[in-house]
């Protein structure tokens, strides 16, 4: 079983970005983003399609490389050396169809060092229990359903015990109870000191829980704001 | 275990449970390379003399066409649901992806050349009259050279439009000297006409070279965007 990361300092910031740009041939997806996320809170992050949201969350991540400018993820200019502290859920599931959930988590838990023995079999089960699905499910993750998918998907991506957890649109397709569980668990997560970015197209979701809502338009961040009322125009 | 070598067997591990489950690829395969013994059998009627001269460069067409097929399907696998990425944002290294695939297609084809090797004998009434024990080489070597490249190839055409067409583009023709050292080793063991040395050491030259050569750009082709 991974072994529980210590919480990162207040003082450093979980993601540093300075002048941070990402072209896509003409198309700009970010645009100069400078900016600052403290370590320990929960980031909504809010915008229209093709705000660069996604494209943030990836380059974070390190799937997307900058083309101008930098990035600094848990202390760290390179994201490969901070790889296995960092947890990415995507919109598509990131799943193998064809295995089942806890076989799909035994895989990726090994890709982070672990699942040689019985006990992280033991938390890949506890993972997923965690996430509100049953461990025992024989089914493959293709015959799930999409909510069942989404949320397995977030057990992948809290599968090595994440410092930093970036999550693309993790509450779509999910019933109104189940993503309201996610929720509180992403809060006990922040609580526990792990920082947490999510985008999401419902932040009424996560009024009560964010500490931040950062809003993007074209490209950059266009203002941040502590409640999701105060930043609406 | 090193970190690469247990990557390496995780993901090949996964990879052939994947396939025993679906033989997506060794289904596609071993029909495309039958119906290439078929119909290069009704189009030419050699005789056992013949046969000899011209089974290499049959054999080894059939095999390379047939493993485009097994090629395209390695990645194909990682593609949906971009299951790629989560593997991209993981601490593991990319040369063992690369070297997991590279196996599993290795393996794949091995299984598809000692299903059809029996075959081919029979169609073509093939008697060797060379080192038969030399063949087994020639075949490890071959396939090798056949799949390192297609693995490294088939992921550099994953990100474009039309990648089945792009692989056979860009494998064929670095595979031109791997496929005349298979075909005339194969030929030359086959008529025991001439000694198959030279072509077996280019063969094995050739995979040392191109699997260095894949094995260090990888990590580049697979975070290339």
């Amino acid at each position: 079983m991974s072994q529980p990361i210590p919480a990162l300092s207040p003082n450093v910031p979980a993601v540093v970005t300075n002048s941070l740009s990402k072209q896509f041939g003409r198309f700009s997806a970010l645009r100069n983003v400078t900016a600052e996320f403290a370590a320990g809170r929960l980031y909504v992050i809010l915008g229209e399609n093709g705000a660069g949201k996604s494209t943030l969350l990836r380059a974070v991540a390190g799937l997307a490389r900058p083309s101008r400018g930098t990035i600094t993820v848990l202390g760290s200019p390179d994201i490969r050396a901070v790889a296995h502290q960092i947890g990415f859920m995507s919109h598509p599931s990131l799943l193998y169809d064809e295995m089942g959930g806890l076989e799909n988590l035994l895989y990726f838990s090994q890709l982070y060092g672990m699942g040689a023995h019985d006990n992280d079999k033991a938390f890949c089960a506890q993972v997923i229990t965690t996430v509100g699905l049953d461990p025992e499910l024989t089914r493959t993750v293709g015959q799930y359903s999409q909510g069942m998918r989404q949320r397995m998907s977030l057990a992948r991506a809290l599968i090595n015990n994440p410092q930093l957890l970036l999550l693309d649109e993790p509450f779509s397709n999910v019933d109104a109870a189940s993503a309201r569980a996610m929720v509180k668990l992403l809060a006990t997560l922040r609580d526990a000191g792990k920082t947490v970015f999510v985008v999401t197209h419902q932040p009424s979701l996560l009024e009560s829980a964010a500490n931040e809502f950062i809003w993007m338009l074209a490209g950059q961040i266009e203002r941040r704001s502590a409640t999701f009322a105060e930043g609406q125009p | 275990m090193s970190l690469l070598a247990r990557i390496t067997s995780i993901t090949l591990r996964k990879d052939l449970r994947l396939e025993w489950r679906s033989k997506d690829a060794i289904n596609s395969m071993l029909f495309f390379a039958l119906l290439v013994v078929v119909i290069f059998s009704f189009a030419f009627e050699p005789r056992a003399e013949e046969s000899r001269h011209i089974a290499g460069g049959l054999i080894w067409t059939a095999f390379l066409f047939a493993a485009v097929v097994a090629l395209n399907q390695t990645w194909a696998r990682e593609l949906k649901n971009h299951v790629l990425d989560a593997y991209r944002v993981s601490p593991a290294p990319a040369n063992a992806l690369f070297l997991s695939k590279a196996l599993g297609n290795f393996l794949f084809v091995s299984v598809l050349e000692l299903l059809m090797t029996p075959l081919f004998v029979v169609f073509y009434d093939l008697r060797p009259l060379g080192q038969v024990s030399l063949l087994p080489v020639v075949a490890i070597l071959g396939t090798w050279a056949l799949v390192v490249n297609g693995t490294f190839f088939a992921a550099i055409s994953l990100r474009t439009r039309s990648r089945e067409v792009m692989l056979p583009l860009l494998l064929f023709p670095i595979s031109i000297p791997a496929l005349l050292a298979m075909v005339q080793a194969t030929s030359g063991l086959l008529t025991g006409e001439e000694s198959v040395r030279f072509w077996i050491t280019l063969l094995a030259v050739y995979d040392v070279v191109f699997t260095m050569v894949c094995f260090l750009l990888f990590d580049m082709v697979l975070n290339a965007e």
